[in-house]
Parts: C-alpha cells; sequence; structure tokens
C-alpha cells in the first residue's frame, strides 16, 4: 500500500518470514554472515538430521563405487584396487541374471495387477456403504495388519498354510480326505502366497488415500447427477471415480519406483531351500551374496543396477503421467 | 428412532430414489466387506486361541477360535526362561530410546526447514528428496555400519533408521500450515527460534507427534531386517528375531531354547504365544490411537 514509505526506511528485517526473502538485497560476504548468524538456532537444529542424512544415506552412495573395485576389507575404500565393470559383466552373463530378473518382475506384474487396485475396490465399496456403524468396524479391522510384522505375517502363514500343523493341509487331510501339501515349500505356491500375504496386510492401510480423497467430493455434484437421472452406477463411474485419479496417479507413479524393491523382509522370511528358484529376487540375492557369502563387491553392483533401474522406472513412469495430462509427482 | 436415522444420514434423498438393484448391491456390499473384515481378523484369533490350547489340541484340530480346555503351558514356559524376557526387555528398550531419538531428530530437522526464509532450505531438500529416489542400498549401508563399529550394538537397530524421510517431508509441511502470527507475537515477546519451537510449535504439534511417533515405534519394534543385518550375538536377539527362530520351517525350535524334547515343552503352543506376545502391544495401543494415525498420514499428503 506503501512503497515509498517503506523505502525511505532502514532495510529491517522480514515481516513476514513466508515466501519474502529479501532477494534485492546484495549477497555480500558480510551480509551472508548475518543471515548465518540470524538464524543461527535453526542452523544449529538441523545439524543432526543433516549428519544423518550424510552418514547413513550419503557416505553408502559413496561406498556405492564399490561396485567397480574388488573391495577388501582389509585395504578399505582407497586401497582396493579397481576392477572397472567385470562384476556387472559377470552379473549380466551369469546363470543367476535371468532367473532374478524373472522372479522379480513377475512379482512385480502380479503386485501391480492384484495388489495395487485392491484398496482402490475396497474404498469405493467402504464409500457406496451407508450403514455407518459397519463402516467404521470394517475399516478399523482391515487397518491392524499393517501395524503387524513381516516375520509375524510369515509366521502365521506357516501356522495357516504349512504341511506338519497348517490349517489348510490339514484341513484338507481331515475333512477333505486329500493329501497334506507344504503350501509354504512348494515352488508353484510361493507367488501366490506373496501377494495374499500383501493384499492382507496392505490393503486395508490403503484405502485410507483414496477414502481421504472421496471425502472431499463435493455432495452437491452427486444431487445434480440424480437430477439428471444418473444411477449409483453412473454415479460412480462419472463422478467417484474422477474425483480419486490424481490419487491413482500419484500412488501409481510411486509404486512403479518400487517394481524392483521386492519387499526384502517378506521373501526372505518365505524363501526356503525348496522355493528357491521361483522366490529369489534382487534385494535377497544381494543379502545371500553379500552378507552371507561376503561378496561385497559384486553384490553391490547388483544393488546398484537395481536402483538404478528403480530410478529411470519412477522417472518415467512420472514423465508418463505428465504426458497423459496428469500432474504427477513433481 | 426413525427420526435420529433421518437426521443422521448423510445423503437425506438418497433412499427416495433407490432402486431393486441398488438395495441388492447394498446387501452385497455389506457382505462382501464384513468377510473381508472376518478374513483379516480370523488368522489374529486363531493364533490367540491356539496359544492357549494343548499340545494335542492344536496338533489334533484343524482350527478353532475358542480352545477345548483352557492351559497357559506356553505362557508358563516363556515367562520361565530368560530367552523370552531379555528378547522382551530388549525390544521395549531400543524402541522406547529409538523412538525419541528419531521423533527428536525428525521435529529439530523439519522445523528449520519449513522457514521459507532460511538460506540453503532448498539444497537440503533436495538433498532429502534424493534419497527417496536413490539410496546406497544395503551392502553399502552395512559397511557404514560396520566401519562405525556399530555391528552387534543395539545402536545398529537404531541409528540407520533414525529419520524417515517420508516423515520428515510430512511434518514440515505441517509446520508450513502453522498459523505465523503466533510464531511473531512469540518473537517480539522476546522468545528466539528455540524458545519459539519449544514454547509454541511442540505444543501444537501433539497429535502430529503422537502419530509418528507410533509410526516410528511400529517400524523399529518390527524391523527385522536391521536384526538379521548387524546383530550375531543371541543375547541381544529382539522379538522379531525370537518369532522368527521359533516358526521358521524345519528350524531348531528345542535348541533355540537350549531345551531338549521332553514331554512338558510345549513347543506348538510357543508358536502361537510367541507370535501373541510380539503382537499384543500394537494391538493393545491401538484403540487408543486408531482415532488419530488416519489423519496424520493425511498431513500434507492431499493438500490440494
Amino acid at each position: 500500500m506503501a512503497t515509498d514509505l517503506v523505502a525511505d526506511r532502514a532495510p529491517d528485517p522480514p515481516k513476514s518470514t513466508r515466501g519474502r526473502v529479501p532477494r534485492a538485497a546484495p549477497k555480500t560476504p558480510g551480509r551472508r554472515l548475518a543471515l548465518l548468524l540470524r538464524n543461527r538456532w535453526l542452523y544449529l537444529m538441523l545439524l543432526p538430521g543433516v549428519l544423518y542424512f550424510l552418514v547413513f544415506k550419503y557416505w553408502p552412495m559413496y561406498g556405492l563405487h564399490i561396485a567397480f573395485k574388488d573391495y577388501v576389507p582389509f585395504l578399505g575404500y582407497s586401497g582396493s584396487p579397481w576392477v572397472g565393470l567385470e562384476h556387472f559383466e559377470e552379473l549380466f552373463t551369469g546363470p543367476d541374471f535371468g532367473r532374478l530378473m524373472a522372479n522379480t518382475l513377475i512379482l512385480a506384474l502380479l503386485t501391480v495387477v492384484f495388489v495395487f487396485p485392491a484398496p482402490i475396490v475396497v474404498a469405493l465399496l467402504l464409500n457406496e456403504l451407508r450403514v455407518r456403524i459397519v463402516k467404521r468396524s470394517v475399516q478399523s479391522l482391515i487397518y491392524i495388519p499393517h501395524f503387524l510384522s513381516w516375520t509375524i505375517v510369515a509366521s502365521l502363514t506357516y501356522l495357516l498354510f504349512s504341511a506338519d500343523f497348517g490349517v489348510l493341509a490339514g484341513f484338507i487331510h481331515d475333512v477333505v480326505g486329500g493329501q497334506r501339501v507344504d503350501y509354504v515349500a512348494q515352488e508353484e505356491w510361493f507367488r501366490p502366497i506373496i501377494i495374499l500375504q500383501l493384499l492382507w496386510k496392505q490393503t486395508g492401510w490403503g484405502t485410507i488415500i483414496y477414502l481421504a480423497a472421496l471425502a472431499n467430493v463435493d455432495t452437491q455434484l452427486y444431487e445434480a447427477a440424480r437430477v439428471d437421472g444418473a444411477g449409483r452406477w453412473r454415479q460412480l463411474w462419472h463422478i467417484t471415480v474422477p474425483a480419486i485419479r490424481p490419487a491413482i496417479v500419484v500412488m501409481a507413479i510411486l509404486t512403479s519406483g518400487n517394481l524392483m524393491d521386492s519387499g526384502f523382509e517378506q521373501i526372505w522370511l518365505m524363501t526356503t531351500s525348496l522355493n528357491r528358484s521361483t522366490s529369489e529376487v534382487f534385494d535377497t540375492y544381494v543379502y545371500y551374496i553379500g552378507i552371507t557369502q561376503g561378496a561385497f563387491s559384486y553384490s553391490t553392483a547388483v544393488g546398484l543396477f537395481k536402483g538404478v533401474v528403480g530410478v529411470f522406472l519412477i522417472v518415467g513412469s512420472n514423465w508418463l503421467a505428465k504426458r497423459l495430462g496428469q500432474r504427477g509427482l513433481y | 428412532m426413525v427420526l435420529t436415522n433421518v437426521t443422521r444420514r448423510r445423503r437425506p434423498s438418497i433412499r427416495h430414489y433407490d432402486s431393486f438393484g441398488s438395495r441388492v448391491f447394498d446387501a452385497l456390499n455389506i457382505v462382501v466387506l464384513v468377510s473381508l473384515a472376518a478374513i483379516t481378523v480370523l488368522p489374529l484369533l486363531y493364533v490367540l486361541a491356539g496359544s492357549f490350547a494343548s499340545e494335542a489340541e492344536i496338533d489334533s484340530r484343524p482350527f478353532f477360535l475358542w480352545p477345548e480346555k483352557f492351559v497357559t503351558d506356553a505362557y508358563d514356559y516363556m515367562f520361565a526362561t530368560d530367552v523370552f524376557i531379555r528378547a522382551m526387555l530388549t525390544t521395549i528398550g531400543v524402541t522406547l530410546v529409538g523412538t525419541a531419538i528419531q521423533v527428536t531428530l525428525t521435529l529439530t530437522m523439519a522445523y528449520p526447514l519449513a522457514k521459507r526464509h532460511l538460506p540453503g532450505r532448498t539444497l537440503i531438500i533436495n538433498l532429502v528428496l534424493f534419497t527417496l529416489v536413490f539410496t546406497g542400498g544395503m551392502i553399502p549401508t552395512y559397511l557404514v555400519v560396520r566401519e562405525l563399529s556399530l555391528l552387534d550394538s543395539y545402536w545398529a537397530l537404531i541409528l540407520p533408521l533414525a529419520i524417515n524421510p517420508f516423515y520428515l517431508l510430512i511434518v514440515k509441511a505441517f509446520f508450513q500450515e502453522l498459523p505465523e502470527a503466533l510464531e511473531e507475537a512469540a518473537r517480539i515477546d522476546g522468545c528466539n527460534e528455540l524458545a519459539v519451537f519449544w514454547r509454541i510449535v511442540l505444543p501444537l504439534s501433539k497429535p502430529v507427534i503422537a502419530t509418528f511417533a507410533l509410526f516410528y515405534a511400529v517400524a523399529i519394534c518390527n524391523d527385522y531386517m536391521s536384526p538379521l543385518l548387524y546383530i550375531n550375538d543371541e543375547n541381544k536377539w529382539t522379538l522379531q528375531v525370537l518369532v522368527r527362530q521359533l516358526t521358521a520351517p524345519n528350524s531348531d525350535s528345542e535348541n533355540v531354547l537350549n531345551q531338549q524334547g521332553s514331554a512338558l515343552f510345549p513347543l506348538q503352543g510357543l508358536k502361537f504365544a510367541v507370535i501373541v506376545l510380539a503382537t499384543a502391544p500394537i494391538l493393545l495401543v491401538y484403540p487408543f490411537l486408531q482415532k488419530h494415525f488416519a489423519k496424520g498420514v493425511l498431513i500434507g499428503s492431499v493438500k490440494e
């Protein structure tokens, strides 16, 4: 309102801290120092967190260069000799690569087809549920498994599906009169079990975001649609689904970035010596080769390959989402 | 009664237009969702029932939700051996200390990052964002932990997980939404940034702190990967490791507990009981926190 009045005054500290940086002021060394000093408490508060990121996030990134070395713990990072792309060649030409890639991608594909849409469907069903007590109770109950650990989920799976005293095997044996099958040890049952676990553990929690998006829909839209003669199916298709589309896109991008991550704990806990042909994925392979066998450089190369593919996937799907006219993640 | 029903209804006029198909859908919908909830809960109830059942009953009945005879053999055995008690104390200790550190670091880092005038803020935020897309991965992180001599130390279960970047960004978004006038008033009254944070911002953030404390506590209490990677010492096992050791297929459970199979050793019951023991703390606090967490997880995530 009174720009000239302000101009005469000495440049006092910014009134509002929001977005009004005194950007016009020249950044002389003295001014920088003054800024640092004025914000000393803020910088002090930042320090532990920044240290955490440097030590536990960026130091490992520096450590990635041992993928191009023959890392010997005794010689350290700097003493170990460079070997170029040797470990990558070993990975790509080795006998394990095809199986690892197939197992990882098949699990990712099954996840996209079965696990990703489940919370959307459940959220839509919950949204149509008009008896509020039932809606509340169902919600509270299906959130629970999210808070259980993978060790618990794996143990439950063994209790329910293994041969010795698994519920399913016992049931089929005692009631139907069939063979006792050790579902958790069979390689062909590995993938269905992993998907079932994911559905059981994560579906309820996944509905939260979609339910929030649904709660924000303007009820007038529904009234207008009803006046125009739209039934419930039409309302669902033309109002409800478009309302959660942005949420779906963001979740899809986030999921695509994790396609190469098969969930180490879950898979590791369900891996047995009998199902390794379908169960071994990049994540568990890295652990197996790196930690239990001590091949640090080679397993780092495997991890690096996996990480780089993951970055491409997330950047690519974000680009695709933008091309398709959605907002995208960044 | 009819009246209260009408006032409670969210979409008052909808019933008027209900067709037969629409009502069939409503009925089916309830059936589907209730079965879904049942499938979710039944395995947990089975484990609870099994933990109070006799060895013979677990072997003979395929599935039950109420034991024929209530026995507490498994629990008696569990609380008589120090393996379980040590694992439980370890888990509780690591969870409490870990959560305190995680919440403190997240809050103190999120607050300065929420100040748009802070020079260098964008750089740090970008460094944090980058870690969401790309990380060093398992082996380089393991080597760092080893380099810091944290192997076989409880700190290895805490420090590498000290800040969850997602939570950090959500808390930062929450801080940015706080009314600025409050902070300005405090500053005029002579508070420095630390005092503003302590006296104004933290009290306003209690629900957020509670939510993320819960999330951090659950994550650290449920963590199996860190003990698997960093802990070899059997005396430092957490509950999750114990659950795994006891219930894994072909596991040498008798050996785990230094017990040679005697008739009194309730091996099957222990598998159930240890799951109950590891699940109980979370499910006990769940009803009290359930109100908050849905709200908490959405802070900052649905802005537009």
